[in-house]
């Protein structure tokens, strides 16, 4: 292990065994925080019981949906504003100011269009991750090297295998920070909005729990959507370190 | 004697731009490449060097005037049988260097018997054997042009333009990659045409020498240097050798302090 490595792992073993002793001394109420050890055996119970089973499958399918919609729609979309400079022109001030709009705020708008269920939930996550996956494509398709476009054309390749062969692995580092993008604003997108207005999700059951006054709970779901999301992290990291390799980086 | 490539009073004028006026980069100039010679372009630094190439390649087309390629007009496209390597890096980073150099046969669909020996050739003829299944971003920029060297040798063109593929190198690389390139010249038959700023490397490869003017890029002189087709770079030993380095450097020393004046006013 590195060096950095080793401290952070003294960082975090030093910080929850403080958490724990705090807790089971009572100097931190079980009313504020329950002992780490216990945020864990709620969850295993939890997830034994199966009592959560629908609301996960329901958050990650919705999850799933925003991530595919977000990731091909943004990347088909970046290409029609990048091969059509006046419709891009046009567009340009709304994706630049897009990030600086409170989104969850027209939730309920959403509700009112789509109805209770999944369907505005993944409508509004997939609305919050397409445009990150938008703005690195043309970012990607932006910086590609003019001369390896005039190579393609000494080369004599048609526009399709210019595309395929040089534009797509020239822009695939940018395309691929926007697919991490996607990834997490999915995520961020459907719990949010189960938390906000939801009657099921496992962003509306910590909601729920917390509005109980049911601690256990609670900290069981959050260590769960914590671990999904570390889970979903290390499989985007190792993927990247692949393609990364695969270019001798 | 073959006329392999025809200029006829080309120019080319870069259209006007957000907050730049048109630039005149070339011309108006007419040139012949003849079959099989080995020709250089020399000329300061700004002068439309790399534009005369993207012209006679059909890269670029010209804003004036016609461009030939063994005797058919060139019309925006560039034509089979011209290899250009350019003057920016342009190797893949995704590719390691044996596929970087077999890139243009499997687009072809060439058989993957042929495409191994003529790889095969041209990598070891760069001195890169040892790199086989190296990525760019492991190689030196000199060495990065040279994988794009090999990757332009494999289609076997017959007119290779080379944009000052060695810029990247030091001295003595640069004059052992002189040599090899002349080998290259001999055993193909193919007509080179190199742009360089180096005077005595112009010197020592060329049967001919362009030589520009400050931009819009013109030939003020064509020099011939009338070297034996064998040579190598023990020429630079021959008495008459710093003659013709001499020649071109007095043809271009007042071009090159206009171009300096020119960059002086750009940068106001
Ligand atoms: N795409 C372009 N648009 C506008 N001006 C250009 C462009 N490419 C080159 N130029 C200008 O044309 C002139 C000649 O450029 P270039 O052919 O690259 O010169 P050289 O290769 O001799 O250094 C320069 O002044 C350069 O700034
Ligand atoms: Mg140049």
């Amino acid at each position: 292990m590195s060096k950095a490595g080793l401290i952070r792992l003294v960082v975090l073993v030093a910080f929850f065994g403080a958490v724990e002793a705090l807790c089971r001394t009572g100097v931190i109420s079980p009313k504020l925080v329950i002992a780490p050890t216990a945020m864990v055996e709620a969850m295993v119970n939890m997830l034994a019981s199966g009592e959560m089973n629908d609301d996960i499958r329901q958050t990650l399918s919705s999850v799933g949906i925003a991530m595919g919609l977000s990731i091909v729609g943004g990347f088909a979309l970046g290409c029609v504003l990048y091969w059509a400079p006046p419709l891009r022109r046009t567009f340009d001030p709304f994706l630049a100011a897009y990030y600086s709009l409170p989104h969850f705020a027209f939730y309920p708008l959403l509700i009112v269009i789509f109805g209770l269920g999944s369907l505005p939930l993944i409508v509004l996550a997939t609305l919050f991750a397409m445009v990150a996956m938008i703005l690195a494509t043309l970012t990607g398709l932006d910086r590609i090297p003019r001369v390896l476009i005039k190579t393609a054309r000494m080369q004599r390749l048609s526009l399709l295998a210019e595309i395929w062969h040089i534009r797509l692995p020239a822009a695939a580092p940018h395309l691929f920070s926007g697919l991490k993008l996607a990834v997490t604003y999915s995520f961020i997108g459907v719990i949010a909005g189960e938390f906000i207005v939801s009657t099921s999700g496992l962003g509306h059951q910590i909601a729920f729990a917390y509005d109980n006054f049911d601690n256990r709970t609670m900290y069981g779901l959050i260590l769960f959507v914590l671990c999904i999301a570390i889970v979903f992290n290390l499989l985007v990291f190792a993927y990247e370190r692949r393609l990364a390799r695969q270019r001798g980086l | 004697m073959t006329v392999v490539a025809r200029l006829t009073d080309v120019s080319r004028i870069y259209p006007p731009r957000a907050g730049h006026a048109a630039v005149h980069a070339l011309g108006p100039l007419s040139m012949e490449l003849r079959a099989g010679e080995f020709f250089s372009v020399v000329g300061p630094s700004g002068c439309g060097k790399s534009t005369l190439l993207d012209v006679l390649s059909g890269l670029a087309p010209p804003s004036q005037g016609t461009v030939e390629f063994e005797g058919k007009p060139v019309a925006g496209v560039v034509p089979e049988g011209v290899g250009v390597v350019f003057q920016e890096d342009a190797s893949f980073p995704w590719l390691p260097v044996e596929d970087n150099v077999a890139f243009g046969l499997r687009r072809q669909g060439m058989d993957a018997a042929e495409i191994k020996r003529r790889a095969d050739f041209a990598i070891g003829f760069m001195g890169l054997n040892d790199f086989r299944r190296a990525y760019p971003s492991q190689l030196s920029g000199g060495m990065r042009q040279r994988v794009c060297i090999a990757r332009t040798l494999v289609l076997q063109p017959r007119l290779i333009l080379l944009d000052e593929p060695f810029g990247a190198l030091d001295q003595q690389t640069r004059l052992l990659m002189g040599d090899e390139l002349l080998r290259l010249w001999r055993e193909t038959s193919a007509t080179v045409m190199l742009i360089t700023h180096a005077l005595d490397e112009a010197n020592l490869l060329s049967d001919r020498i362009g030589v520009m003017s400050a931009r819009p890029g013109r030939f003020i002189d064509v020099v011939e240097t009338g070297w034996p087709r064998d040579r190598d770079s023990r020429l630079a030993e021959r008495p008459d050798f710093g003659a013709v380095t001499s020649k071109l450097w007095s043809l271009l020393r007042t071009e090159s302090m206009r171009a300096l004046g020119q960059g002086a006013v750009a940068a106001q």
